[in-house]
């Protein structure tokens, strides 16, 4: 099968993992980036969702070798430096999270949704971030403060 | 997951060859179904063989009175495509809608009716459309394609690499969703194309996709919703568990297929 | 800005989660790391007729395969239930033996028979399948009605007829006097949907036996590291306490869920001895759905007679409660005292009586799940007072009104006797804040639009704040529910709050930290909140029953106060002042009118450095303190829902929510409106969307999340959230507590709401699209006609 080469946060990275491996595995058991979190086996709470070449995608529904070669941002990747992305400011100044399981997930698909209306010059209003959300389910929060947050993260991106 | 071996072919022909023969070989496009059947370890193909860089099976193309889409094309790409939008907006929008942003980013067309979901909304368009399906050796049809609930006409190591629509005069899809798994519970597919109106209903059947010829045949005598209104579906043949019986999904393909038509306008 | 009392301080904690660094238990890898996985039972009901592992423990990379007999034979004990309830003939329950490991019988899909622990999970889990099991499948039962019949399949020889106990609460001959004097009865007929608790983050443990020092750690998604630490320890004999460590680090999310002492958790500490190995456990989803304490299964028959003036006479109930296979660590109080008590609703009801049978059956244990009990009285009187206004031709709002407990303290006839509250307050609140004023025409707008709109009522109340221990005891707790605080000065000056309580999502970091703050007004980056950690924490009883505020940082309180009291003394010492001159404000202690001070830092250094303490004054800055409340707290609330009906799909759209809610004091409201937000969601999700489905044969039909509906975002509204305030007078802060009222209070306002678009009280939860649809189709079939 050969080396599995590709970016993670951008750094380089070359395992040999077998076939089987889930992108999500990679991340957590490989490289230990344990901020991507698994919540379900059917593809549905998306507290795994991580940026592939740009584009949210449930890493518990990918191999890692579908992926080779591309650019894989996860949530211990998303800020700059030191710093805190707008989006997980946003999270903070909004109460957007209780546990913090699901955050990881919904931060990274905020991210993603903003980036595509924003590219498409839609208006992401609250009945589209709630529509949006389809994929990542949160137990804690009823949402509200979620969708505030990207809401709010969205007028600073 | 068990054990599998992962193939990423550099073209048709070795994906062909990986795929004939081998009965343990799955082919492999976005993986959003598959993948989570081998989670929960119902499947345990012994080789997935990696379909989605093949070359040729990417892109959306307009001509001829046809919109050609690459096999693996992914849902999201589909929907915001432009040449899909202008002549085939109910298309676009049916691709909008499945699963979620994130399933929209992987799946592909060509694995979405490869796998002919009984709950997915593909086999809708292509069968109200009148689509065909394009593979390395042929092209089918698609009212010959769709064989039952999660069998297809592809032969052993058939590929699809495109599925052609017909542009239709108008067309519009509705959907019920599962409210748990968001899947089809009901999706309505209603086309009027040069040969006359044509609907196919998804999630409902117990057989897969089926076409609607009572409500084609009140829909060419006169396009509109309130022609179906003594159009009956019925239960017999319809999918029932515990999210929806058979005689509720028999009222829903009414409702519906009357919200499509009245959509498509 | 604040950081004290009833300011809305941003959360401390997040930082680590926003950024990927929280440490849930699944995140840890020890170096020896190896991996279980069980062999489930693919029955409802068999005996086990052999266990053959010879293929498994060949597989390369397995380390062991365990069965229940060798588990036994170590001398793990039976799971436990905390709470003994005897039944109204005074006859002690019956409880059927639970092993970790079943031995010689299953009794639910999903029922562990052994274990494997091997080098990876997916080995473990491949290895697990080459364990053949021998099973002589035995006849089942799943519902708990059908559990009561006669000849029904006994899930245990020594619970005849299925029955644990058949318990009463209240005095039947005057329930059935007020009855019989009733100008009207309406009766009901009502069932709690079951519910799948589904914290995001999976179950997981980590054991690791240290064979040098014979000591355990556990690392446990668990709401109560130190309840988990007694019975472990007390009950199953993996170790004495003090050979025992157990850590629940971040935690995502309870609900009630990760209360209990499971299977797993046992298992992997006796597997880590056995193997010399750490092992780890982490549930899948599916594996979730069939291990962890579903929630609520209630059936129920219910009288309530009214005075010709809608005055309640009487309230008779009915209860059957569905305990599952195994009786839970507090499933026997949960239909019980948590259900039973709270019959009496807000209203002045002057005679009650109530049974109810705790009954086994081939299904996954049930236990207490956000709200235990309170909802499910809840939704029964709530519904029950809706169907009674719509039979008498009454107002819904104002049957309620008439009926309102107005005067504190109020002794029920269910033993509560309530502190506090203002009923008719939050009712005008919420109705407001609802704009039921102008209902009519926004009915009138939807109905044009082809929807049916309709507005429900749920005036509600709990006892929270779990519990006096005393009382409890003498019920039949095995335990005491009081909470414990410590807390630390630094001779620095910054703060160490060590808390029994356990934050899974509750924000403790920041709102513990705010009663610090609020006292000595030292800056919040100074305070730390330490919990989760046996080897740390000097004892508690965890997080459940909204218990954290009134219970837990009740203690802090108390802990604060003997701080306070030190520091007065040393500042009086050192200033030469009287104590009573002391102030102590924005990190000072000042004599007041003087310019003399000390800096809180100095005051630490103070006690530490003891040079200069009061004669007979021991050094050091660091208090405890236990708090017991004399009373639950009450915690009461009204919420309106309005709703509208796609006739022609049956599908509701929730269009608005209010609640009015009386918590008591609020220590940080962006929190409790979270909890709220979180807690009515629970709720909407019981109410339209959750359901868990056994067949009649047991087997699990709702296994995952393509068939049990978690409530989305796109599933509820944006709420209006509106707080009055009675302090409860039983504790120090006047809380009461906040994490349960969303799921105790929701369900009934949705379903009133739906009852009064559809105009018929023929529907049940959850209420889905196809069985709203088939209710209107039974009560108006014109409306909801092809």
């Amino acid at each position: 099968m050969g080396q599995l080469k590709l970016s993670v946060n951008g750094r380089a990275v070359s395992r040999d993992v077998p076939g089987e491996t889930l992108l999500v595995d990679l991340l957590r058991e490989h490289l230990r980036l344990t901020g991507t979190h698994v919540g379900c086996d059917t593809g549905q709470c998306g507290a795994c969702v991580v940026h592939v070449d740009g584009r949210a995608v449930k890493a518990c529904n990918v191999l890692a070798h579908a992926v080779a070669g591309s650019q894989v941002t996860t949530i211990e990747g998303l800020a700059d430096g030191g710093g805190l992305h707008p989006m997980q400011q946003a999270f903070n100044e909004n109460h957007g999270l209780q546990c913090g399981f699901c955050t990881p997930g919904m931060i990274m698909s905020g991210v993603d949704m903003v980036q595509r209306y924003k590219a498409a010059g839609r208006d992401l209003d609250e009945p589209a971030i709630r529509h949006e959300l389809e994929g990542n389910i949160c137990r804690c929060t009823g949402y509200e403060n979620i969708v505030k947050s990207i809401q709010s993260a969205a007028a600073r991106m | 997951m068990y054990a599998t071996n992962y193939h990423r072919p550099a073209t048709i022909e070795e994906a062909v060859s990986l795929l004939t023969g081998n009965d343990e070989a799955k082919a492999l496009s976005g993986g959003q179904t598959l993948l989570p059947t081998m989670r929960q370890r119902l499947a345990a193909p012994s080789d997935l063989v990696d379909l989605r860089g093949l070359p040729g099976m990417t892109g959306v193309s307009a001509g001829d009175g046809t919109l050609t889409v690459g096999a693996a094309v992914a849902h999201a790409d589909v929907a915001g495509n432009a040449d899909v939008l202008r002549l085939i907006p109910a298309l676009a929008g049916l691709a909008g809608r499945i699963g979620d942003p994130a399933v929209r980013h992987m799946g592909t067309i060509g694995g979405s009716l490869a796998n002919n979901d009984p709950a997915a909304d593909y086999p809708a368009a292509a069968l109200a459309l009148g689509a065909s399906i394009v593979t390395n050796s042929r092209e089918i049809d698609a009212g010959d394609f769709f064989q039952g609930m999660f069998t297809t006409a592809l032969e052993d190591g058939e590929i699809i690499t495109a599925v052609r629509f017909p542009v239709p005069e108008k067309a519009a899809y509705a959907k019920f969703p599962n409210p748990a798994s968001r899947y089809a519970m009901v999706g309505v597919f209603v086309a009027r194309t040069s040969a006359g109106a044509r609907v196919a209903v998804t999630g409902a059947g117990a057989d897969g996709v089926f076409r609607h010829s009572a409500m084609e045949t009140a829909l060419d005598a006169d396009w509109s919703p309130e022609a179906l209104a003594g159009v009956a579906t019925p239960a017999d043949g319809l999918l029932s568990d515990i999210h929806g019986s058979a005689a509720y999904r028999a009222h829903l393909v009414g409702v519906m297929a009357r919200r499509a038509v009245a959509a498509a306008g | 800005m604040s950081t004290g009392i009833g300011a809305r301080v941003r959360r401390k904690e997040d930082r680590r989660f926003i950024t990927g660094k929280g440490r849930y238990t699944d995140d840890i890898r020890n170096d020896n790391q190896a991996y279980a996985a069980f062999v489930r039972s693919p029955h409802a009901h068999a005996a086990v007729k052999g266990i053959d592992k010879a293929a498994a423990e060949a597989m390369e990379g397995v380390i062991a395969v365990l069965d229940g007999h060798q588990l036994t034979g170590d001398g793990i004990g039976n799971i436990i239930t905390g709470w003994a309830i005897t039944s109204r003939d005074g006859s002690p329950m019956n409880i059927g033996a639970w092993s970790a490991l079943a031995t010689d019988r299953v009794r639910y899909v999903g029922d562990a028979v052994a274990v494997v622990i091997a080098e990876s999970p997916a080995l473990a889990r491949t290895a697990a399948e080459a364990v053949a099991v021998d099973y002589e499948p035995l006849a089942a039962v799943a519902q708990p009605v059908a559990a009561l019949a006669s000849g029904a399949p006994q899930v245990h020889d020594n619970v005849p007829g299925n029955l644990v106990f058949d318990w009463e609460i209240g005095d039947e001959a005057r329930a059935d006097a007020g009855l019989a004097a009733a100008a009207h009865v309406t009766e009901v007929e009502i069932s709690n949907n079951r519910l799948a608790p589904n914290a995001i983050e999976p179950r997981s443990a980590i054991a690791i036996h240290d064979e040098a020092e014979d000591h355990y750690t556990l690392y446990t998604t668990s709401q109560n590291p130190h309840v988990a630490r007694l019975v472990l320890s007390a009950f199953y004999n993996v170790a004495p306490e003090h050979k025992l460590r157990v850590i629940a680090p971040d935690v995502g999310g309870g609900f009630g869920s990760k209360i209990y002492i499971y299977p797993e958790e046992i298992t992997c500490l006796w597997a880590a001895m056995k193997t010399g190995r750490s092992v780890k456990w982490t549930a899948e989803r599916s594996e979730a759905f069939m291990t962890d304490a579903h929630g609520r299964d209630h059936v129920t028959r219910a009288r309530m007679g009214f005075d010709k003036n809608g005055r309640i006479t009487a309230f008779k109930v009915d209860t059957i409660a569905n305990l599952g296979a195994y009786v839970s660590l507090f499933a026997t109080a949960t239909p019980t005292y948590l259900y039973g008590t709270l019959l009496s609703g807000q209203y002045d009801i002057p005679a009650i009586y109530g049974t109810v049978k705790a009954v086994n059956t081939n299904t996954v244990p049930v236990d207490a799940y956000r709200g235990a009990g309170r909802p499910e009285a809840t939704y029964l009187i709530e519904r029950t007072m809706d169907i009674a206004a719509r039979e008498m031709g009454m107002d819904p709002a104002e049957l309620r009104r008439i009926n309102f407990i107005k005067a504190f303290p109020y002794q029920t006839q269910v033993l509560l006797n309530y502190d506090s509250g203002d009923f008719p307050a939050l009712l005008d609140m919420a109705q407001k804040a609802a704009d039921t004023a102008g209902f009519a025409q926004r009915k009138a707008e939807a109905a044009a639009r082809g929807k049916l709109r309709g507005i429900g009522y749920s005036t509600f109340i709990e006892a929270c704040g779990l519990a006096p221990s005393a009382a409890a005891g003498s019920l039949g707790a095995g335990v005491g529910l009081w909470e414990s605080a410590e807390v630390r000065v630094n001779p620095v000056g910054t703060v160490e709050v060590l808390t029994g309580c356990h934050s899974h999502g509750q924000s403790h970091e920041t709102t513990f930290a705010q009663l610090v703050s609020d006292r000595f007004g030292i800056p919040i980056e100074n305070i730390s909140i330490v919990h989760g950690d046996t080897d740390k924490v000097q004892f508690g009883m965890g997080t459940y029953g909204s218990r954290s505020g009134p219970v837990g940082m009740s203690a802090v309180m108390r802990a604060l106060d003997k701080v306070e009291a030190k520091v007065r003394k040393i500042v009086a010492h050192q200033l030469e002042a009287s104590e009573d001159d002391i102030e102590i404000v924005a990190g000072e202690a000042r004599v007041a009118g003087t310019d003399r001070k000390m800096a809180w830092h100095e005051i630490g250094l103070a006690a530490y450095t003891a040079h200069n303490l009061p004669a007979d004054m021991e050094p050091g800055l660091k208090e405890g303190a236990f708090f017991d409340p004399v009373n639950f707290s009450f915690p009461s609330g009204c919420f309106i829902c309005e709703v509208e009906v796609d006739p022609e799909t049956g599908v509701t759209e929730i269009v608005r929510f209010v609640s009015a809610d009386d918590f008591g004091t609020i220590i940080n409201p962006m929190v409790v409106e979270g909890q709220v937000h979180g807690g009515v969601t629970q709720g909407i999700g019981q109410a339209l969307l959750e359901q868990v489905v056994y067949d009649e044969s047991g087997q699990l039909l709702t296994g995952s999340y393509m068939d049990y509906c978690m409530p989305r975002a796109d599933d509820v509204p944006s709420y209006a959230i509106a707080h009055g305030c009675t302090p409860s007078p039983n504790n120090p802060l006047g809380i009461k507590g906040c994490g349960e009222a969303g799921a105790i209070g929701a369900p009934p306002a949705v379903i009133n709401a739906i009852a009064d678009a559809i105009g018929t009280d023929d529907i049940s939860m959850p209420a889905t699209p196809q069985k709203v649809w088939e209710a209107l189709h039974r009560a108006r079939p014109a409306v909801a006609a092809e």
